[in-house]
C-alpha cells in the first residue's frame, strides 16, 4: 500500500517521457490518458482499504532517511483523513481535464500534456506529504506547470495574468518559508537528538508548543500564503484574470486542485500549530470570508463573460470553506472539508461546460447567446445539473456542504455571533441569482443570432467527461456519509487536541512575560475564557 | 618538513599550474593547436578527481602554515574545478563560433583556476594575496579578450583600474593588520586580534577589498560592464568560480582572523551589505533587456544572498554559503551556457531578450534547459538554487537574523519577475521572422546536460535517501 502511494503520485511524473517520445498527435493524447487513468485505479486501493476509524493517523506512510543526523528534513508521505478526498478527487479529475482538451489544443501537445501530468503530481505530492518542507516544495512545484499552461495555452492577455498569477502566490508562500523553517528550529530545540524538525506529526502533537506572540507572527506568515492561494478577499485579484486567460483544463485544475491548497493548508498547517492564534483571529478571517462571499457573488452577478462569472463565484464559494474552517467545530470543519470537494466538482463540471460552449463559439460573453436550450438540448441538462449543485440545490451536492458549514457556524463558540452564519446565507441566495439569471440569459430567450442556430449538442466524448462529475454530485448529495465519514474523526481529535494545545499554551504563558497586546489579544489573565473553552470542547 | 605531503595537499593546483605552463608551450611550439584544449580538459578533470577525493578530511594547513587543506577548502576546490570544468567544455565551441579560440585563453584559465585554488586555501595573508592577484590578472586579460570592439576595450580597462585599486584597499588593510598584530598568519592574526584602532581599519580596508571582488553593492560598479564585454562563457567563470574562490578565502578569514573583538561588528556591516546588495542587484536587474547585464545584476544579488549566510556567523552559515556557492556555480554556468549558444547564431543580436521570441520552441532542449536554470536562480523548488536560499536563510533565521531572511526572501520573490521574463519571451511570444538556428555540438549540449541534471539532482538530493553532501561541507 505504501508502494501504491508513492506510486500513485510519480506516475504522471514518469509518464512525462512516454509523451515525448509518442510519434504522433493521437498516440500523445492516448498515452496520456492511460497515464492518468491509470493513475487513477491505482490510488482507488487507497480509498477502499483506508481504516476509516482511525483516519486521524496518517496512513500508508513512507519514511525517508533524515537529511542529516541533526536535521530532521525527510521524505514523508501518507494520508489522513483530511488529505484523502482532496487526493482522490485530484487522482479523478486527471484523465477529465486530458479527455476535455482532447481537441481544444491549438499548439505544441506534448508540452500540454507534460504540463497538465507535472501538476498532477504536484498536486497529489501537496496532499500527501507530512513533512513541511516536502509539502513546500511540492506547493511551489505546482506552480511551474500553471504558469506554462496559462502563458502558452492561454488567452490574449494571457503573459500578464499568468505573471500576476505566479509572483503574487510565491510572495506569498515565501513568506511562509521563512516562518517556515523559524517553526523547524523552534520545534527541533524541543525534540531530542535534533536542532530541526518540520515533521507534521510532532508539529500537531500536543507536546510541541509555540509561544503566543510567535504564534500571531507566524499565523499571519502562514496565513497571508494559504489565503492567497485560496484566494480570501482582498487577496483575490490574481484569480479571475488567472482562470478568464487560462486554457479550459488549466481552469479546471486550478479552480478543482490548486485553490484548495490554501483552505487545506489552513486546516492541515495553521490549526494545530497555532491554535491560540487560529482562535483568536478567527472572527477577523470569518469577516473576511463573509465579505468574500458576499463581494464574490455581487461582483459575479455584473459579469458579462461567463468564465469570469463561474471565476468570481469561486471567490464566492471558497469563502463559505474559509467561514467553515475558522469555526472549528466539527459540523463546519466537515462542511468545509466536503465543500472542497463539491466545488473542485461543480466548478470544475461548470469551467468545462463554458470550455465546450467556447470551443464551439469562440465567445463567452453572456449577450452571444440565447435560446440555445433548443439547439442543445443534452448541454442544457448537464450545463443545468452543474448550476444547480453550484447554488445548493438540495439533492445535490453543493447543498450538503453548504448546509453543514452555515449550520456549524451559527452554532460557533468562536464566532459567538450569528450575524456571520446569517450574512453567508444571503450568499446562497445571490448565488441563486447570479447564476439562474446567467443561466437564462444563455440557454432561454428567443434563439436570434445566426450562430447559434448551427450549433451542436454535446458529442460523446463531451457527454463522457460529464457524466462521472454529475454521478458524484447526485451521490454526495443524496448520500454524504459515503465521503464525510473519512475526515469525521479526525476532525474531531484535531479540533479536541487543538483546543487543549491552546488551554495549554495559555496556562503556561505568564502576564508578565508577554507584551501588553498579546495580553489583551490572547486575554490571558481572564480565567473565565479558558473556562468556557474548556466546556466547548466536547 | 613533509614536503611530498605538503605537495599532495595542494595537487589541484599544482597540476592546473603545470598545465597552464604546457598549454602555453603547445602554443609556443604549434600555434592553434587543438591538443591546447585537450590538455586544459584532462587536466581539469584530473585535478577534480583529486579534489573530490580529499573531500570529508578535516581542514588541515600545509607549506609551513601558508596554505590549508582538506574540509571547507576541499569543498571550494570542487566548486572552482567544477565551474571552470564546464566553463571550458563551454567555450570551445564557442569561442570558435566568435573566431577568438586562442590557446592563450586556455591557458589563462588555467592560471587563474591554479591563482583560485590558492586562494580559496589561503592560510597567510600572503598566500592570499597571491592567489587573488594571479588569478585578477588572468581574469583582466579575458575581459580585454574582444579588444578590436570598443566594448571589450572599455570592459576591460574598467576592470583593470578599479580591479588595481581595490587590490590596494585589500593590500594596504593586510598591511594595517600585520602592523597591529605583527603575524601575516590568519589564525595568528585572530589570535592577536585586538580592539585598536589599527586592527579595526585593517579589518574594514580587507573586507571592501573582498567585497569588490565578489561585486557586493556599493562596489559592484564594473560588473555589468565587464559582463556584457568578455565573451559569455568566459563570464561565466568570471561569475562563478572567481566568486566561488574569493567567497571560500572569506569564509576562512572571517572565521578564523576576525573574531567578536569590541567594536569590529563585521556581522552588522556583512548583513547591511547583504540587504543593499540583494535589493539593489535585483531591482536593477528588473529592467534589463540585454540578458548578460540581467544576469550580471541577478549575479550581484546571488552575491548578497551569499553574504546573508556569512553574516551568521554560525559554522551553519558557512557551510550554507559553501553549498550556495555551489547551487550557484552549477545553475550560472548553465544559464550562460546555453545564452552563449543562443549568441552564436546569426541575424540578430540574441543577447537582447526580445530577440529570444519563440526560440524555446524552435530549440526545445535548450529552451527546457534555460527554464530549469532560471527556475533555479530564481529559488523555486524542487531545483538546486532553492536548496540553496532555504540553508541561507535557514543559517540566519536560526542566528536569530529573522528580518535579514525576510528582506532576503522579499528581494528574491522580486527576482522572480525578471527571470520569468525570458521565459516569457522564449515561449509566450510568437517568433518575430524566421532565423536559421545553428546545432550545438554534441559536447556542448552533452555539458549543458550534466549541468540540468545537478540542477534537478541536487535539488531532490537533501530527500533522497542517499545523499548527503551537506555532511561533506564541515571543517572550518
Amino acid at each position: 500500500m505504501e508502494t501504491l502511494l508513492n506510486i500513485t503520485i510519480y506516475l504522471p511524473l514518469l509518464g512525462i517521457p512516454l509523451i515525448l517520445l509518442s510519434k504522433n498527435e493521437n498516440m500523445k493524447k492516448w498515452s496520456a490518458l492511460l497515464v492518468t487513468s491509470a493513475t487513477f485505479l491505482i490510488s482507488l486501493p487507497l480509498m477502499f482499504n483506508f481504516d476509516v476509524v482511525n483516519s486521524g493517523a496518517a496512513q500508508y506512510l513512507t519514511e525517508g532517511g533524515r537529511i542529516s543526523s541533526t536535521l530532521d528534513i525527510k521524505y514523508l508521505v501518507g494520508l489522513d483523513g483530511l488529505s484523502l478526498l482532496l487526493f482522490m478527487l485530484t487522482t479523478f479529475m486527471g484523465p477529465i481535464v486530458i479527455i476535455s482538451s482532447w481537441n481544444s489544443v491549438a499548439k505544441h501537445l506534448s508540452g500540454y500534456l507534460a504540463m497538465l501530468l507535472l501538476l498532477q503530481t504536484a498536486s497529489l505530492g501537496v496532499f500527501a506529504s507530512l513533512d513541511l518542507l516536502v509539502f513546500y516544495v511540492f506547493f511551489e512545484l505546482s506552480l511551474i506547470p500553471m504558469y506554462f499552461l496559462i502563458g502558452i495555452w492561454g488567452g490574449s492577455d494571457r503573459i500578464r495574468a499568468t505573471l500576476k498569477f505566479f509572483i503574487y502566490t510565491l510572495v506569498g508562500s515565501l513568506i511562509m518559508l521563512v516562518g517556515l523553517i523559524y517553526v523547524g528550529y523552534d520545534a527541533g530545540s524541543m525534540m531530542s537528538g535534533v536542532n530541526f524538525t518540520l515533521d507534521w506529526r510532532f508539529l500537531s502533537s500536543d507536546i510541541y508548543q509555540i509561544g503566543l506572540v510567535e504564534q500571531t507572527y507566524l499565523f499571519l506568515a502562514f496565513a497571508l500564503a494559504f489565503c492567497i492561494k485560496v484566494p480570501l478577499f482582498p487577496f483575490h485579484t490574481w484569480l479571475p484574470y488567472a482562470h478568464t486567460e487560462a486554457p479550459t483544463a488549466g481552469s479546471v485544475v486550478l479552480a478543482a486542485i490548486m485553490l484548495k491548497m490554501g483552505t487545506y493548508g489552513l486546516i492541515r498547517v495553521c490549526l494545530p500549530l497555532f491554535p491560540n492564534a487560529f482562535m483568536e483571529f478567527a472572527p477577523y478571517m470569518a469577516t473576511l470570508a463573509v465579505i468574500g462571499i458576499i463581494y464574490g457573488a455581487l461582483v459575479a452577478m455584473v459579469q458579462k463573460d461567463v468564465k469570469k462569472l463561474v471565476a468570481y463565484s469561486s471567490v464566492s464559494h471558497l469563502g463559505f470553506v474559509v467561514l467553515g474552517i475558522f469555526a472549528l467545530n466539527t459540523v463546519a470543519v466537515q462542511g468545509a472539508i466536503i465543500q472542497m470537494v463539491n466545488h473542485g466538482l461543480s466548478t470544475g463540471a461548470l469551467f468545462l461546460i463554458v470550455g465546450m460552449i467556447y470551443d464551439r463559439r469562440h465567445t463567452r460573453m453572456i449577450k452571444d447567446f440565447g435560446g440555445i436550450a433548443k439547439r442543445m438540448p443534452i448541454f442544457t441538462v448537464m450545463f443545468m445539473i452543474a448550476t444547480l449543485a453550484s447554488i445548493g440545490l438540495p439533492g445535490l451536492n453543493g447543498f450538503v456542504g453548504e448546509f453543514l458549514i452555515l449550520n456549524g457556524s451559527f452554532f460557533s463558540e468562536l464566532y459567538d455571533n450569528k450575524v456571520f452564519a446569517i450574512l453567508a446565507a444571503s450568499g446562497v441566495i445571490l448565488a441563486a441569482v447570479y447564476m439562474l439569471w446567467m443561466f437564462q440569459r444563455v440557454m432561454f430567450g428567443p434563439l436570434e443570432n445566426e450562430e447559434n442556430k448551427k450549433l451542436v449538442d454535446l458529442n460523446a466524448r463531451e457527454i463522457g467527461l460529464l457524466v462521472p462529475l454529475v454521478i458524484f454530485m447526485f451521490w454526495i448529495g443524496i448520500h454524504p456519509v459515503n465521503f464525510t465519514k473519512y475526515s469525521e474523526n479526525q476532525v474531531t481529535e484535531l479540533i479536541i487536541t487543538s483546543k487543549e494545545k491552546s488551554l495549554a499554551v495559555l496556562e503556561t504563558s505568564k502576564t508578565e512575560d508577554l507584551p501588553e497586546w498579546a495580553n489583551s489579544f490572547y486575554g490571558v489573565d481572564e480565567e473565565t475564557e479558558s473556562e468556557s473553552l474548556m466546556v466547548s470542547t466536547n | 618538513m613533509d614536503y611530498l605531503g605538503d605537495l599532495q595537499a595542494f595537487l589541484p593546483g599544482i597540476i592546473t599550474a603545470v598545465a597552464g605552463l604546457a598549454v602555453i608551450t603547445i602554443e609556443a611550439l604549434k600555434s592553434g593547436h587543438k591538443s591546447a584544449y585537450w590538455v586544459t580538459s584532462f587536466s581539469l578533470i584530473v585535478a577534480l578527481f583529486f579534489g573530490i577525493q580529499s573531500l570529508g578530511t578535516p581542514l588541515q594547513e600545509a607549506f609551513s602554515g601558508m596554505l590549508v587543506h582538506g574540509g571547507i577548502a576541499a569543498f571550494g576546490n570542487v566548486i572552482i574545478l567544477i565551474g571552470t570544468l564546464f566553463c571550458v567544455f563551454l567555450s570551445n565551441d564557442y569561442l570558435e563560433g566568435i573566431d577568438h579560440n586562442y590557446n592563450e585563453v586556455y591557458g589563462m584559465i588555467l592560471f587563474a583556476t591554479s591563482g583560485m585554488i590558492c586562494l580559496a586555501g589561503a592560510n597567510d595573508l600572503i598566500s592570499l594575496f597571491l592567489g587573488l592577484e594571479t588569478m585578477s590578472i588572468c581574469l583582466y586579460v579575458m575581459a580585454g579578450l574582444i579588444k578590436n570592439e570598443k566594448q571589450g576595450a572599455e570592459g576591460a580597462l574598467k576592470y583593470f583600474l578599479l580591479g588595481a585599486f581595490s587590490t590596494g584597499f585589500l593590500l594596504y588593510g593586510a598591511a594595517l593588520l600585520y602592523g597591529a598584530t605583527g603575524t601575516t598568519s590568519i589564525p595568528g592574526i585572530g589570535a592577536a586580534a585586538s580592539s585598536d584602532l589599527l586592527f579595526l581599519a585593517g579589518a574594514a580596508l580587507l573586507l571592501i577589498g573582498f567585497l569588490f571582488k565578489v561585486s557586493a553593492v556599493p562596489f559592484h560598479m564594473w560588473t555589468p560592464d565587464v559582463y556584457q564585454a568578455t565573451p559569455t562563457t568566459l563570464t561565466a567563470y568570471m561569475a562563478t568560480a572567481s566568486k566561488a574562490a574569493t567567497f571560500m578565502a572569506m569564509i576562512l578569514v572571517l572565521s578564523r582572523a576576525l573574531p567578536s573583538v569590541e567594536g569590529l561588528d563585521w556581522q552588522a556591516v556583512l548583513s547591511v551589505v547583504a540587504i543593499i546588495t540583494m535589493i539593489f542587484g535585483n531591482i536593477i536587474a528588473l529592467v534589463q533587456d540585454n540578458i548578460k547585464r540581467m544576469l550580471a545584476y541577478s549575479s550581484i544579488a546571488h552575491a548578497g544572498y551569499a553574504l546573508v549566510g556569512l553574516s551568521a556567523a554560525t559554522p551553519e552559515g558557512y557551510s550554507a554559503v559553501a553549498f550556495y556557492l555551489f547551487a550557484y556555480t552549477i545553475m550560472n554556468v548553465g544559464a550562460f551556457g546555453v545564452v552563449a549558444y543562443y549568441e552564436r547564431n546569426k541575424g540578430l543580436d540574441f543577447s537582447d531578450v526580445n530577440n529570444l521570441a519563440g526560440l524555446g520552441f524552435k530549440k526545445p532542449m535548450m529552451g527546457v534547459m534555460m527554464s530549469l536554470f532560471l527556475f533555479s536562480l530564481a529559488g523555486i523548488p524542487p531545483f538546486v538554487g532553492f536548496v540553496g536560499k532555504y540553508y541561507v536563510f535557514a543559517a540566519a533565521i536560526n542566528a536569530n537574523m529573522v528580518p535579514l531572511a525576510i528582506v532576503g526572501v522579499l528581494a528574491s520573490a522580486a527576482s522572480v519577475y525578471y527571470y520569468l521574463r525570458v521565459m516569457v519571451y522564449l515561449y509566450f511570444r510568437e517568433a518575430h521572422k524566421e532565423t536559421e538556428m545553428i546545432d550545438a555540438s554534441f559536447l556542448y549540449k552533452g555539458a549543458l546536460v550534466i549541468l540540468a541534471l545537478l540542477t534537478v539532482y541536487y535539488g531532490i538530493e537533501p530527500i533522497l535517501p542517499f545523499g548527503g553532501l551537506m555532511e561533506l561541507i564541515t571543517g572550518f
